[in-house]
């Protein structure tokens, strides 16, 4: 599954505007992933922080 | 609780609050919308942008610019530099914003057009009538709003989800979206009167560093990495390997880190009773990362048509037309220009980077615009840039 991590995770929605299926939101401080995610890790490439990480 | 107006426009960045102003001075009852609790902040741009362009949309105010400067210094690889006078350098050289005051001024102009300026308030959705948008589902400080409006602006960013949510595809390939990182640092070598581009591939993969003056000794420094060139944390990490060989003694006042699109023209950034402005539309500069100047130019048009469309009874996708017609033929080709470029330079070795900017050491660059540069480039290695002969006109 796709995990983000808070502590790291600086909300700036890069994430949000690569995921294929729109399964990311930037909700203000903080990223809700939702079921449509495919953990194609996408995302995570793009994360300037590195806050995003898909976990078997 | 449900309210209705003409024209809801989500997110009140430089391109949201500009298409209120306008389409709230035209008369229509507008509602500007921003997630955030405050406008503008956080930051998420190196804040740099062209003088003239600016004062053409808005009068200058002291409070939001943070410096001035007087051209651009860009440095090969290899450390050879080139300088460019700032009316000549583009539309991110000139004055260098302070984003947080900046962006609440011109919601506040918005405000004073008349516009209902709502923070804290999120659009969950479109409202659709047969299937046609007509408003957006929102979410107020965590309770429920329904706006009612014919015609929605997604201004919503890099994380735009207007577009999707009316069928537009604005997903961003890795190939097209730079990730950046930038701090503001403070440090006694800080160049107070240049925009400095640093070049290279182990500095910035396929993208560049900055170093933006934002008052005594002080600047946005950062970089973009291309999204294919990049792995989890690698715009912050070369940041500060990158800060810490350019300025060792430099103090880190503020983080900033983002997605800046790079995708030259999407297919569409209209549907019914929808219409897409600035980073949402994918209209940054492909090549620079720059977006405020084309998201405010936007947000004009934008307003404009919405009026215009409203008056004429028709806010299906062919009566915003005139939109799309207008900003392609404007903005448009410049992203086109500027994406077959960036295309062109994100293959460029630090070799090929080191000979071009080394090519102009002995010419006098200080008159030429960049179309002049580039002739001169053209003609020192043409070998090299054979790729680009249809460009250089």
């Amino acid at each position: 599954m796709l995990t983000v991590n808070r502590y790291k995770c600086c909300y700036c929605g890069a994430c949000v505007g690569v995921c294929p299926t729109c399964a990311l939101e930037l909700v203000e401080t903080f990223i809700e992933v939702s079921p449509d995610c495919k953990e194609c890790g996408i995302c995570t490439k793009i994360c300037p922080v590195g806050a995003l990480e898909v976990k078997a | 609780m449900s309210m209705k107006c003409d024209l809801v426009v989500v997110g009140a960045g430089p391109g949201g609050s500009m298409t209120a102003k306008t389409a709230a001075q035209a008369g229509l009852k507008v509602v500007l919308l921003e997630k955030r609790q405050e406008i503008g902040d956080p930051v998420r741009c190196a804040e740099g942008v062209g003088k003239r362009a600016l004062c053409e949309m808005v009068k200058p105010e002291p409070e939001w610019i943070a410096a001035e400067v007087k051209g651009a210094k860009i440095y090969a690889p290899d450390g050879t530099s080139i300088v460019m006078s700032e009316d000549k350098s583009g539309s991110e050289v000139g004055y260098v914003l302070e984003r947080k005051v900046f962006d609440r001024a011109l919601a506040m102009q918005a405000a004073e057009a008349g516009a209902k300026v709502m923070v804290k308030t999120r659009a969950l959705g479109l409202l659709k009538k047969d299937g046609v948008p007509c408003g957006v589902s929102a979410m107020r400080v965590g309770e429920p709003l329904q706006i009612e409006a014919p015609i929605v602006i997604g201004a919503d960013g890099v994380e735009s989800k207007v577009g999707r949510w009316a069928g537009i595809d604005t997903a961003l390939k890795l190939k097209d979206m730079e990730t950046c990182a930038q701090f503001l640092v403070q440090d006694n070598t800080i160049d107070d009167e240049y925009t400095e581009f640093f070049l290279g591939n182990s500095i910035a993969p396929a993208g560049y560093a900055w170093a933006f003056p934002k008052g005594e000794k002080l600047a946005n420094v950062g970089l973009g990495v291309l999204g294919t060139r990049s792995k989890p944390g690698e715009a912050t990490r070369l940041l500060k390997d990158f800060v810490k060989a350019r300025y060792p003694n430099g103090k880190v006042l503020e983080m900033v880190v983002g997605g800046d699109p790079c995708a030259g023209q999407i297919e569409s950034t209209t549907s019914d009773g929808v219409m897409l402005v600035g980073d949402a539309a994918r209209q940054t500069d492909p090549l620079t990362g720059g977006g405020i100047l084309s998201a405010m130019q936007a947000g004009i048009m934008a307003g404009e048509v919405a009026s215009k469309a409203l008056t004429a009874g028709d806010v299906s996708k062919a009566g915003l037309k005139e939109y799309e017609d207008r900003w392609r033929e404007d903005i448009g080709k410049h992203l086109t220009r500027s994406y077959e470029f960036k295309e062109f330079f994100v293959k460029m070795t630090d070799d090929d980077l080191n000979q071009l900017l080394g090519s102009l050491k002995k010419e006098d660059i200080s008159k030429m615009d960049l179309r002049g540069m580039l002739r001169v480039l053209f003609r020192l290695n043409p070998k090299l840039l054979w790729e680009l002969r249809h460009l250089v006109v």
